[in-house]
C-alpha cells in the first residue's frame, strides 16, 4: 500500500534550506541541517545531535528538536502527542502507524521525522473536527469494525486513501488495497462492511456528530434467526 | 429482596438489541487513549538488556559506562549473577538490566552500552519429537503429567470393526497483541503507585504489583481506558511493571516502559504446543467405541498446557496419557479458551479420519454418536441443523478427495466445541441525581469485547432510558471491584452487578415517587423516559420529574455478583458448530478459505451485534492459526527465528473468506441467562479447516499451521504410499 514519494519535492526548496541552515546554524546549542555538495549533489546532512524538525501536522505546524533518527512515528506520538497512529511492528509490516503524507499513505513508523519536513501530514486525529466523526470513521462504527481498536486508526487512514482512490472498488481490489494492514482481534469483516457501506456512494453522506453514547435504533432487528454476513 | 430477573424477551428495549459499541467513535477517530498513547510530564523511557540465550547464568554484569552517559537516570540490576534464584535465566529475552533516559534513543543507546556476561547452558527449544517414554521418565525436559484408564480400551478396540491410528498437533503460537505489553509508572507520593497498564485486570494487576515492590495493594491505583488486546495474555504480573515501578521509584519521574514487537513475539505470551499419536475405534455402523492417545506438548519452563481428551466427546472406553515438555522458550500464558483449540484438533481431526474410512460423511457421524456429547448433545444437534442450512452441507459435500479435473480441489470440514462462561466477581455503583443524570461505575475493563455498550444496555434497559441518557465510568481501580477479564466470564459478572444494581436504585426511586402517581411503588414502572402505573400508563411522570422527588438526595445502590451464584441471570457450559469450506491448489499448496459458518449458543444475548463480533473474530483469528502461525525456534541457536510481523504472519484482510455467524437463540437457549460468547468461538476453526483440506485433497495434513510446504509434504506422502485416499 505504501506510495511512498522519495525525499523529492518536500515542498521546501534547497535555497530555503540554505536559509533555515544559516539561520539555525547561529543558534549555537542545535544545529540545523548543513549542506554538503557530494558528487556534485547538494546533500543535507542532520545531526549527529538534535536538530529542530518542523512538521505540518493535521494543518498544525508542529516543532521540536528531535535526533535525526527518530521516525515520524515516534515524533508524531511522544513529542507531538498525536497518538492515532499506533506502534505496533515498527518495521513497516503492519499498518497500525499509517497517517497521509502530501494525500498518499505511508508507514509512519518507516520514515524519518526530518525527512517529513515539509510535507502535509494526516492522521486520524485530524480528519474531522473534535466532535464530529468522518464518514469512514463512521462506517467502521456502524459496522462494527473495530474491537480493541487498536489497529483502527491505521485501517481508517488505509480504507480513506483507499477509496479516495477506488470510489468503487472491485473485492480483489479491496483485498489488496487493505493488504497493508493488519488486525487481531480479527474485525475483517466489519472493515468490509464499512468499505462496501462508502463504496455504495453513501461516501458523501456529511461528518455526523460524535454520538457519546449511540442509542438503540427504534427499529432494532432482533438478534433471532439472522445469520449476520461478514462478506467475501 | 427485590427478584432479580432478565426481563422477558418482549419486554426488553435495549437489552438484546443491535446497536453500535458506545466507543467506537472514539476508537475510530483515533482519540481514544491507550496505555501506549500516555505521556507524563518529565516522563522517563525504559530499555531493557535482555538475555540472548535460552539457558544461561549470568556471571557479570558493568553497567558503569552506561550510568555516565548524559541523558541516563537510573540503571537497575534485575538480574543477580550472585544470586541464585534469579542468576539463571530461562529462556531468550528475559531481562537483565534496565535503564530509564529522558527519551527512547537515549535509553536504546544506554542498554548497547551495557555489557553482561554468561554460562550457556543446555537448552531445548524444540517440541516436535514424539517423547519417548522411558527416557522421559528419565528427563529434566519432560514430565508425565497425567495417565488415565476409563472403561475397558482394550476389549473395546478388539470389538471395532474399523480403527484409524494417526498424529496430529497444532504448535506453540503468540498472543501478538497489536498493543504490547507495558505500563507507565508514577508516585504522586513515596508511599503511592499510579499504574497505567496494558490490563485485562485493571482491579486485581495492582496488589500484584504492590506486593513485588513490597507496597501494600491498596496504595496502588491502576488506570486503563482501553487496552489494545489481550487473549489471554495479559491477566497476572509481568517484570515490566514492577520495573517501571522501580525505576520511578528510584528516579521520581513517571517512567514508560513498553516492549518492542520482538520480545513481546518471543516471551509476552504464547499458547502450548500439543501434538498425539491418537487411536479411534468403531463399530461399521459408525457407533464410536474407543480411543486411545499418547499426548504431549510444551509452553516453556513450565511445561505445556493439558489438553482435554478426548475433547467433547465421551467415548466409552479411554486410555490417555499426556507428556509435559519443560523447554527454555518464553512461557505460556491463558490463550483465548486454553487447551480447548488443541485438544479439538486433535479429537476432531481424528474422529474425522475414522469417519471417511467407515465411508461415513462426518456430519452423519457427529449424528449418529450424538448421545456421546451429552450433556449438550441437544444443542449440538440443532446447531449442526442450522449450520448445514447455512452451509449447504448436506448438499454439497462429497466423500474424501474432490474428484474434479484440475489443481484446485474443495472440500467441507466440521468441529465442535465447548467452554464454561459463568460470570465473575463484580461490583456495581449506579446513582440517580435528583437532575435526572445517572452514573454507573465499575472497576472493570473492556478489553474490546463490548463490556462497556453491554453495561449501558442492562442498566439503560431496567431504567427505562437511553444508552446515552447514562454516564458510565470503568477502568480504575478505585471504582467498586470488578474482576479480571478472562475465562469469558466477564459479561456475567458486569452484567448481573448492574441489573441488581440498577434494580434496587429504580425501586427506590419508585418509593418516592409512588404517593405523587397515588400509586404503590409496586405498581409502577420505568419505560421510555417515564415512570408511570403500569395498569394505567397515562399516570406517568418524565423521568427528570420522578428524580426531582429526590429533593437533595442521591440515590447510590451497589449491585453485587459472585460466581456461581444467581444461577439464573448467568450461566457456564456452551455448544458450537462450526464448518469450514476450503479450496486446496495441488501445485502450489496454498490454502484458501471460501467460507466459514459459525454457529454458537452463549445463553441471553445483550449485545448482539458486538456478540457477533467476538464469533467473526474468533473465525478470523482461527483462520490465522490454522493456516498461518507459529512460534519457530531455533534449536542451535535457542532463539525464535520470527520475532516480527513479516515472519509470524496473522491472516488478513483477504485471507478469511465468506463469513457467517448465527447465535442461537429463543427457547432453550434465552433462560439460560447471561454466558461469556469471547473464548469459545476460537476453538473449532483449526480442526474444522483442516478437516476441509483433508475433504478436499483426500490427505491428511497432520499438522497447522497447514502451509503450502505442509500440504504439498501430505500429498507427496500418499503419492508414495500409492495414491491419494
Amino acid at each position: 500500500m505504501s506510495d511512498q514519494n522519495d525525499a523529492k519535492g518536500s515542498g521546501i526548496s534547497r535555497r530555503s534550506f540554505l536559509k533555515i541552515s544559516a539561520l539555525t546554524t547561529s543558534a549555537p546549542l542545535i544545529l540545523g541541517p548543513t549542506v554538503l555538495e557530494v558528487a556534485g549533489e547538494e546533500v543535507q546532512v542532520f545531526g549527529p545531535g538534535k536538530v529542530p524538525v518542523t512538521l505540518n501536522v493535521n494543518g498544525q505546524r508542529l516543532t521540536a528538536n528531535l535526533e535525526p533518527r527518530v521516525t515520524l512515528l515516534d515524533a508524531l506520538r511522544e513529542e507531538f502527542e498525536v497518538t492515532g497512529p499506533k506502534r505496533v511492528c515498527d518495521r513497516g509490516l503492519c499498518g497500525a502507524c499509517t497517517v497521509l503524507m502530501d494525500n498518499k499513505t505511508v508507514y509512519s513508523c518507516s520514515l524519518l521525522a526530518i525527512e517529513a519536513q515539509g510535507k502535509k501530514i494526516v492522521t486520524t486525529d485530524g480528519l474531522a473536527p473534535d466532535n464530529q466523526l468522518h464518514p469512514v470513521s463512521a462506517a467502521f462504527v456502524d459496522n462494527d469494525a473495530q474491537q480493541c481498536g487498536f489497529c483502527t486508526p491505521g485501517f481508517v487512514m488505509a480504507t480513506k486513501a483507499f477509496l479516495d482512490k477506488h470510489p468503487n472498488a472491485t473485492r480483489e481490489e479491496i483485498h489488496k488495497g487493505l493488504g497493508g494492514n493488519f488486525c487481531r482481534c480479527g474485525t475483517y469483516a466489519g472493515i468490509k462492511g464499512a468499505v462496501a457501506q462508502l463504496s455504495k456512494g453513501n461516501q458523501l453522506r456529511g461528518a455526523r456528530p460524535v454520538p457519546g453514547k449511540t442509542d438503540a435504533p427504534d427499529s432494532a432487528i432482533a438478534s433471532n434467526g439472522h445469520p449476520r454476513k461478514g462478506g467475501a | 429482596m427485590p427478584n432479580y430477573q432478565w426481563p422477558d424477551v418482549g419486554k426488553r428495549k435495549v437489552i438484546g438489541k443491535r446497536m453500535s459499541r458506545v466507543d467506537g467513535p472514539a476508537k475510530s477517530s483515533g482519540r481514544a487513549k491507550y496505555t501506549y498513547d500516555i505521556v507524563r510530564p518529565n516522563m522517563l523511557y525504559a530499555d531493557s538488556v535482555k538475555c540472548p540465550y535460552a539457558h544461561a547464568k549470568v556471571t557479570k554484569i558493568d553497567t558503569s559506562e552506561a550510568e555516565k552517559m548524559p541523558g541516563v537516570a537510573a540503571v537497575i540490576q534485575v538480574h543477580y549473577p550472585e544470586d541464585k534464584a534469579n542468576g539463571e535465566v530461562f529462556w531468550a529475552g528475559t531481562d537483565i538490566v534496565a535503564v530509564a533516559a529522558v527519551d527512547e534513543p537515549t535509553a536504546r543507546d544506554a542498554v548497547r552500552a551495557i555489557k553482561v556476561e554468561y554460562q550457556q547452558l543446555p537448552h531445548l527449544v524444540l517440541d516436535f519429537k514424539e517423547p519417548d517414554l522411558a527416557e522421559a521418565q528419565n528427563s529434566e525436559w519432560y514430565k508425565v503429567a497425567s495417565k488415565e484408564t476409563s472403561g475397558d480400551p482394550v476389549s473395546a478396540f478388539q470389538q471395532c470393526d474399523v480403527t484409524h491410528q494417526g498424529h496430529y498437533g497444532s504448535p506453540v503460537i503468540t498472543h501478538c497483541c497489536l498493543e504490547t505489553h507495558g505500563s507507565i509508572a508514577e508516585w504522586p507520593d513515596s508511599d503511592h503507585l499510579l499504574l497505567h497498564i496494558s490490563t485485562q485486570n485493571v482491579p486485581g494487576i495492582g496488589g500484584d504489583v504492590g506486593k513485588a515492590l513490597d507496597l501494600p495493594a491498596a496504595n496502588v491505583r491502576v488506570q486503563q481506558q482501553h487496552v489494545g488486546g489481550g487473549f489471554g495474555s495479559k491477566l497476572g504480573l509481568d517484570p515490566w511493571g514492577i520495573i517501571a515501578g522501580q525505576l520511578s521509584k528510584k528516579t521520581g519521574k513517571p517512567v514508560k516502559m513498553m516492549l518492542d514487537r520482538k520480545p513481546e513475539l518471543e516471551m509476552a505470551g504464547c499458547r502450548p504446543s500439543a501434538y498425539a499419536r491418537v487411536k479411534v475405534g468403531a463399530k461399521r455402523d459408525g457407533t464410536l467405541l474407543a480411543w486411545e492417545s499418547y499426548s504431549w506438548g510444551s509452553g516453556g519452563p513450565g511445561g505445556g498446557g493439558s489438553p482435554p481428551l478426548p475433547y467433547v466427546w465421551k467415548i466409552p472406553n479411554q486410555q490417555k496419557q499426556h507428556v509435559s515438555v519443560v523447554n527454555n522458550i518464553g512461557p505460556a500464558r491463558a490463550w483465548r479458551a486454553p487447551n480447548h483449540p488443541q485438544a479439538c484438533v486433535l479429537t476432531m481431526c481424528a474422529l474425522d479420519d475414522l469417519a471417511a474410512k467407515l465411508n461415513m460423511d462426518t456430519f452423519d457421524f457427529v449424528k449418529k454418536n450424538i448421545d456421546l456429547l451429552d450433556p449438550r448433545s441437544k444443542i449440538y444437534s440443532e446447531e449442526l441443523d442450522v449450520a448445514d442450512k447455512l452451509m449447504g452441507w448436506k448438499a454439497r459435500w462429497h466423500p474424501r478427495g474432490d474428484k474434479t479435473v484440475g489443481p484446485v480441489k474443495r472440500g467441507l470440514g466440521l468441529a465442535l466445541h465447548t467452554w464454561g462462561g459463568g460470570g465473575h466477581d463484580s461490583n456495581c455503583d449506579l446513582s440517580i441525581h435528583p437532575d435526572g443524570s445517572v452514573e454507573v461505575k465499575l472497576g472493570t475493563q473492556d478489553i474490546g469485547t463490548g463490556t462497556r455498550t453491554s453495561i449501558l444496555q442492562v442498566a439503560a434497559d431496567t431504567l427505562g432510558l437511553r444508552v446515552a441518557d447514562i454516564n458510565l465510568l470503568i477502568g480504575d481501580s478505585d471504582y467498586p471491584r470488578d474482576s479480571a477479564s478472562g475465562g469469558s466470564s466477564t459479561i456475567g459478572g458486569v452484567s448481573s452487578a448492574t441489573l441488581k444494581a440498577a434494580i434496587d436504585a429504580r425501586d427506590e426511586l419508585f418509593a418516592k415517587v409512588a404517593p405523587a402517581l397515588n400509586a404503590q411503588p409496586g405498581e409502577l414502572e420505568s419505560v421510555d423516559g417515564r415512570v408511570r402505573v403500569s395498569a394505567s400508563p397515562n399516570r406517568s411522570v418524565s423521568w427528570k420529574e420522578a428524580c426531582s422527588k429526590l429533593g437533595a438526595q442521591t440515590i447510590t445502590k451497589r449491585g453485587s455478583h459472585q460466581r456461581n451464584q444467581d444461577v439464573d441471570l448467568t450461566n457456564s457450559g456452551v455448544g458450537g458448530v462450526q464448518m469450514a469450506d476450503v479450496s486446496v491448489d495441488t501445485e502450489t499448496g496454498i490454502v484458501k478459505i471460501n467460507k466459514m459458518v459459525g454457529v454458537q449458543d452463549c445463553g441471553l444475548i445483550i449485545s448482539p451485534e458486538q456478540a457477533e463480533s467476538q464469533v467473526l473474530g474468533a473465525l478470523i483469528m482461527g483462520v490465522s492459526y490454522a493456516l498461518y502461525e507459529e512460534k519457530i525456534m531455533d534449536q542451535t541457536t535457542g532463539v525464535m527465528l520470527n520475532s516480527n510481523m513479516d515472519t509470524y504472519r496473522l491472516a488478513g484482510l483477504g485471507d478469511v473468506g465468506e463469513l457467517v455467524v448465527h447465535l442461537m437463540t429463543g427457547p432453550g437457549y434465552d433462560e439460560r441467562g447471561v454466558i461469556g460468547i469471547g473464548e469459545p468461538p476460537t476453538v473449532s476453526p483449526g480442526a474444522a479447516i483442516s478437516n476441509a483440506v483433508a475433504n478436499a485433497i483426500g490427505v491428511r495434513v497432520p499438522y497447522l499451521p497447514m502451509t503450502p510446504d505442509r500440504v504439498l509434504e501430505a500429498l507427496e506422502k500418499s503419492e508414495g504410499e500409492g495414491g491419494r485416499a
